[in-house]
């Protein structure tokens, strides 16, 4: 609970959620005791009221108890003591300068965040490069959407999405690459799903993973990992001979596309080499080139499947190379779409916060330079491109990077060979994190500073959506203890660096119109991002700001739909640029010792790295573990059960992982969360096991294709322990951390007995109100303490086979008052009323268990997922668990009642 | 021509047993109970919640005058029985009566044992067997009297109970380190022991009496390690010995006390013997339970059925109000049991049960003891409880909805 008093409200406050990168609108009405009630925004073009599992449970996930509140500074004992913002500003402004005095600009490095706000990161882009001189300023954009920047900017000569969510209302076909948009972008999957039954678009979805997004797709292709290009330079040559390329979209508005189709006919001159190099059958491929052939409203969508590869720009390009060919692009219902990872990565690519993009969508070139240089009135203007995430990071490695700044990001979890980056980081001689919780990996990394920056619901400005819509996200909540937005703290240093007057602005509206007027300045159409009509907005005309999608240049305050459809490309020639691709592979193969391929990616209730979704004890309830996919083949092949453990490992790092047995994931291949850190569970931190092989265009690391090998792990008994505040488990257990009403959850798994397990339940919660029972023989020992008669923890144990269930257990401890009167009952660990478990939960929403769902398709009169949402409202706000509920309904009626919801 | 059937001795098993008999085979015997004591029978287990104060002596009566006229009992009450005289088949009383019997029945229970220490005789040091007792004991507690009570079994601790809660101040005395250690492992006793203690009862262990002292009257038990606790009254609760004087006289076999058979015939065919005067097997049962299922096996015999009787599974239950203590079969692991603990400190609960290839030995309930007879049951038929182990020590509900 907020110890502060409520910014008061009498209506609902507009903001965006801080989720993915589809953006919608949400309405927040603050409860006076530091929560709010939260509901989809109606009015937002992006989700028109909905709202997915994760954006619906935000108001779970405004406690101050992780927070970061005030400036923290490391002491000589490793500790950190609290400290003035006066003290830490001047020391954060006085290592740097001393670092650039003695070691010159390129020294030091800002490490940002889509996570991060465009006022936020327009002022660091503008400190780094116009001010301290160094172009070292990367995101986790990088990780995320850097090949979609590097494709675009090859193909269009911009970064630019060319067209808008309605599109996906009104294509008849929609092409989904690499993207399990019904987990991740829900709400724009329920728009697709709506287009499909309105108005019968098709649906085809090319992912070597089948997943939810696949469950009743009208094509699946399943195929092998790196070979998406291979795919599409096949659709590009059958669409030639089909003759239906449009010579005179080509010829007027394109460059390259001979050579183009002859580097594709290079690659996949028929069906049986496409079928060869995508492991596909000839004649799936043949019935998506024809479906894609006979529908000129077709969009292909695509996400992380293409953009986290060694080849993700080429991947990017062969999908634009083909809406070119067509001209199926900048149109109602047709076009290429990237669906953005992060709520603003693309703000954060407009102002330029990426190593190789100047500012406001400009480059390197010396015009381009000048040009920023004469707008900022700059001392420093940093010359050329700098280092990208993963060589930045190498860079800290070996001393050339001496002070890092990072900001809202966690890159000791997210990174590749996140082992090694976090051993990095406590080499650097000034290391600086703005952050909002300190349950984050990176202040592992022992950072000289903590800087307490604001969060969602109290932070201030605006973010960009996947189809370029500007929204403000606003705040409801008052910034709590000494916390301060990131734009005020960069300003901060800024001024003690000696550059105050450039970076005196008053609030984030000043800020937000000289990023306008930047955009505007000298462009004339020139670049696509002008968003001139901005540049004069007052602080009420910010406040009150519409979504809008950009350009939006003086005179057109409207914005821009839709882009390229009668060309006017941003290169040189105003003509898109179509360029041979490299022979499609992946960046390092299997082999005997390692003959897997690790995937990562997210799951559905969880965002990142957990330090938000995981305050939500909703979230939590869908998948509680990190798990390990495989397809069951493997997992005999492996000597692997479902439930059981198993460790994967390669050259970079491992982790053990529960083992999930998954038909949908190819023989062959692993996939496993990204969202566990060390923060979240014991031995989860799956960036410490991905290999950091990057695209030489984007630097977007491979993050998809590591190839690992897996092994069996037996641990002699598993548990659950329920407490108020978090509390270790006997070393070497395996545990993962769980949100839960009333505290904290951890399931874990050890070869503790359960005398040991005594011992240290009652060194921890002490004897005095320890209810137990022991059942050494059986190896089970379970134990509730109370303090005062109130139930403060619970600790079960018991053998691997029989994992003692905490659904029970949980219910009781919600109530942080409950104050059993029947201790003993409680160890029982069920209810006797019949009151069935709730299983796990399928739909986050409404808090429906799988055990309901099931006993409704049981009873009979349930046949349908449509007939569960009239009767349990499951899948009726998000409808992501959809795809689910369909699942448990086939198994329920086939009397198969293996454990789908794990999957 | 009813039978007459003669039943000395007027407690709980003799009046279990015209119930029981009055059930199969009214009318086939003319039946006679014959008693010291001079009133209606009464439930001798309540005696500790009526010296507690919990209970009135009306609450006690097993049942009213009526109940024994109206199945034509002749009840011949303060009369104590002189002699049996087997050849005749009579009975003489003390007041020379003499009454024939075709068969008898021996339910003359048992005495207090009083050990032979100095000072035993002097007035004050009393024991805890019928409602005489009670009203003496009742009458120091509620003066506020030092009392020690030596023994801390089963009616020692509700002597001890009672009186405190009656107003004495209680010390218990008892011999070995742990209360009732034939019923209870060392945790439970502790457990017992601390709960005492919240009522009232300073519980001394590991105290051996050497005497009593004291002129005139009792003034303080003496301990081997040569310390007084000074005492107005001493109880003695140390045990029972069964009242098997009678069939001694009359030449029927008797070891601790009259030897019967799994029929509770003594070596007399017409001679039987039921509730603590009886030793079968080797056993002497102070409990209850035991002569009550020995009333039911004679009376189905009596009545000309088939049955049996092939021991009882010892259990115990101690009624202190909020301390409940049962115990049941084997308590302690031999080796390749196993054990399934529970326990609640602050409530002061303890349950404790030893399982042997798969079925429940023996188990232990301290403090609360719902379920006491569900947990018998399964002891006592033996089966198999692997598929309810993690339900068991929550009770048969769990149990059963584990198995449904």
């Amino acid at each position: 609970m907020r110890h502060d008093a409520p910014l008061s409200s009498s209506s609902p406050v507009r903001t965006t959620c801080p989720y993915c990168g589809v953006g919608c609108g949400v309405l927040a009405m603050p409860d006076g005791k530091g929560g709010a009630a939260v509901a989809g925004d109606p009015a937002h073009p992006a989700n028109l009221g909905r709202l997915c599992s994760k954006g619906s449970a935000l108001g779970e996930t405004l406690g101050l108890g992780s927070r970061v509140l005030h400036p923290l500074k490391r002491n000589a004992a490793g500790g950190y003591d609290r400290v003035s913002w006066e003290l830490a500003l001047d020391a954060v402004a006085g290592g740097f300068s001393s670092i650039i005095a003695r070691h010159g600009p390129e020294a030091v490095a800002f490490y940002l965040s889509g996570q991060l706000l465009t006022e936020d990161y327009y002022v660091a882009n503008k400190l780094m490069k116009g001010f301290i001189g160094s172009p070292h300023v990367d995101t986790n954009s990088r990780l995320c959407m850097s090949s979609t920047v590097a494709g675009h900017r090859r193909v269009f000569g911009s970064d630019t999405v060319p067209g808008s969510y309605e599109d996906l209302d009104c294509a008849d076909l929609i092409v989904l690459v690499g993207s399990n948009t019904a987990w991740c972008h829900p709400v724009l999957f329920r728009r697709m799903q709506q287009n499909r039954s309105e108005r019968g678009a098709k649906l085809v979805v090319i992912d070597p993973r089948v997943t939810a997004t696949a469950e009743d797709a009208d094509l699946v292709l399943p195929l092998k990992p790196g070979s998406d290009a291979a795919l599409f330079a096949g659709l590009l040559v059958d669409l030639a001979e089909r003759g239906l390329v449009d010579a005179t979209y080509l010829a007027n508005h394109t460059t390259g596309f001979d050579e183009t189709l002859a580097n594709a006919r290079a690659i996949a001159p028929d069906l049986a080499t496409v079928a060869l190099r995508t492991g596909l059958g000839m004649p799936d491929i043949a019935a998506f080139y024809a479906l894609w052939a006979s529908t000129p409203a077709v969009v292909t969508a695509w996400s992380q499947g293409v953009n986290q590869s060694a080849q993700g720009t080429d991947k990017v390009a062969a999908i634009l190379h083909c809406h070119l060919a067509t001209g199926r692009i900048g149109r109602p219902g047709g076009g290429p779409f990237s669906l953005t990872g992060q709520p603003n990565a693309m703000g954060g690519r407009e102002v330029g916060g990426l190593a190789n993009m100047l500012a406001a969508h400009m480059g390197y070139s010396p015009a381009e330079i000048d040009r920023v240089r004469r707008f900022w009135n700059a001392p420093n203007m940093a010359r050329q491109e700098g280092l990208k995430a993963v060589a930045m990071l190498d860079a800290v490695a070996e001393q050339r990077i001496r002070a890092l700044w990072v900001m809202a990001t966690n890159p000791a979890v997210s990174l590749p060979r996140a082992d090694h980056v976090l051993s990095a980081l406590k080499g650097l001689d000034l290391f600086i994190v703005s952050e909002n919780v300190l349950s984050n990996d990176t202040l592992r990394g022992e950072p000289d500073f903590i800087l307490p920056a604001a969060a969602w619901s109290e932070k201030d400005g605006t973010v960009t959506n996947s189809e370029r819509r500007i929204s403000r996200q606003r705040a409801f909540l008052p910034l709590p203890g000494e916390v301060k937005p990131d734009w005020w703290i960069i300003c901060e240093v800024a001024r003690r660096l000696g550059f105050g007057q450039a970076f005196s602005y008053p609030d984030a509206s000043e800020i937000y119109a000289e990023h306008a007027t930047l955009s505007a300045f000298e462009n004339e159409g020139s670049r696509d991002f002008d968003i001139g009509a901005h540049s004069m907005l007052d602080r009420r005309a910010y406040d009150a700001l519409n979504p809008v999608q950009w350009p939006v240049p003086a005179g057109r305050p409207l914005g821009t739909p839709r882009l390229f459809g009668d060309g006017g490309f941003f290169t040189q020639d105003r003509r898109a640029s179509l360029k041979p691709l490299a022979m499609p592979a992946l960046a390092s193969a299997v082999s005997d010792e390692f003959p897997l391929l690790l995937n990562t990616g997210r799951i559905r209730d969880q965002w990142h790295t957990m330090t938000r979704t995981g305050l939500s004890p909703k979230l939590g309830a869908h998948i509680s573990e990190p798990s390990v996919y495989l397809n069951p083949a493997d997992a005999g092949r492996y000597g692997l059960v479902e439930g059981g453990f198993a460790r994967i490992e390669n050259g970079h790092g491992a982790v053990v992982l529960k083992v999930a047995l998954d038909p949908g994931v190819q023989e062959g291949a692993l996939f496993a969360p990204i969202h566990w850190s060390a923060q979240t569970a014991s031995h989860a931190r799956i960036g410490a096991a991905v290999q950091p092989f990057c695209d030489p265009y984007s630097g977007q690391p491979e993050m998809k294709a590591t190839p690992s090998r897996i092994l069996p792990v037996a641990y002699a008994a598993r548990g659950f322990v329920l407490s108020r505040d978090p509390v270790a488990l006997p070393s070497e257990s395996w545990w993962a951390a769980v949100a839960v009403d009333g505290g904290q959850g951890r399931l874990f798994a050890t070869n503790a007995s359960a005398d040991e397990l005594m011992a240290h339940s009652r060194a921890i919660f002490g004897e005095d109100g320890l209810v137990e029972m022991v059942d050494r023989e059986a190896g089970i020992y379970r134990c509730a303490a109370t303090r005062d008669g109130k139930l403060v923890a619970a600790l079960f144990l018991g053998p691997a086979d029989r994992a003692p269930l905490w659904d029970t257990v949980k219910l009781a401890f919600a109530d942080p008052d409950f104050a059993p009167e029947n201790r003993l009952a409680l160890l029982a660990g069920r209810r006797l009323d019949g009151a069935a478990d709730a299983g796990p939960i399928v739909c986050a929403c409404f808090g429906v268990g799988l055990n309901a769902i099931r006993a409704a398709f049981a009873s009979g009169g349930t046949v349908s997922a449509e007939d569960i949402g009239r009767q349990l409202r499951a899948g009726t706000n998000c409808g992501s668990c959809l795809p689910e509920i369909r699942r448990i309904g086939a198994s329920t009626r086939h009397g198969n009642s293996a454990g789908e919801a794990a999957a | 021509m009813a039978e007459p059937l003669i039943i000395i001795g007027k407690g709980m098993a003799a009046t279990r047993l015209v119930d029981e008999l009055s059930q199969r085979s009214l009318g086939r015997y003319s039946i006679a109970v014959i008693g010291a004591e001079p009133r209606l029978a009464y439930n001798r287990v309540l005696l500790s919640p009526l010296l507690a104060g919990e209970i009135a002596a009306p609450d006690i009566e097993l049942k009213p005058a009526a109940w024994w006229q109206a199945r034509g009992v002749s009840t011949l009450y303060g009369r104590a029985v002189s002699s049996i005289d087997r050849m005749a088949k009579t009975v003489t009383l003390e007041d020379g009566l003499s009454l024939p019997y075709a068969r008898l029945v021996l339910a003359t229970g048992s005495s207090p044992l009083k050990p032979p220490f100095p000072g035993i005789d002097l007035p004050g040091v009393a024991t805890f067997r019928d409602t005489a007792d009670v009203d003496l004991l009742r009458a120091h507690a509620e003066r506020g009297s030092r009392i020690v009570v030596i023994g801390g079994g089963l009616l020692g601790l509700e002597a001890a109970y009672g009186l405190s809660k009656a107003g004495g101040k209680v010390t218990l005395l008892h011999l070995v380190d742990r209360l009732m250690e034939r019923q209870l492992d060392a945790e439970g006793a502790a457990l017992l022991a601390a709960e005492m203690g919240k009522r009232g009862v300073v519980v001394r262990l590991n105290a051996a009496t050497k005497a009593f002292t004291g002129k005139d009257r009792v003034e303080g038990v003496e301990l081997a390690d040569g310390s007084v606790v000074p005492a107005d009254l001493v109880v003695i609760a140390i045990g029972v010995r069964p009242n098997a004087g009678l069939a001694k006289a009359a030449g029927v076999a008797v070891n601790r006390g009259v030897l019967v058979d799994d029929g509770l015939a003594s070596d007399d065919p017409s001679i039987f013997a039921i509730g603590e005067c009886a030793e079968h097997r080797g056993q002497v049962y102070g409990l209850v339970e035991p002569a009550y299922e020995q009333a039911r096996v004679l009376a189905a015999r009596l009545a000309g059925k088939e049955a049996s009787y092939a021991g009882s599974l010892l259990s115990t239950n101690l009624k202190v109000s909020g301390v409940g203590v049962f115990s049941a079969g084997d308590f302690e692991p031999g080796p390749g049991d196993e054990t399934v603990i529970l326990r609640d400190r602050a409530a002061g609960i303890y349950r404790k049960f030893v399982l042997r290839g798969g079925r429940l030995a023996g188990c232990i309930l301290v403090g609360e003891t719902t379920g006491a007879l569900f947990y018998l049951g399964l002891i006592r038929s033996g089966q198999d409880i692997s598929a309810i182990r993690a339900d068991l020590p929550f009770g048969e509900a769990y149990c059963v909805s584990e198995a449904a």
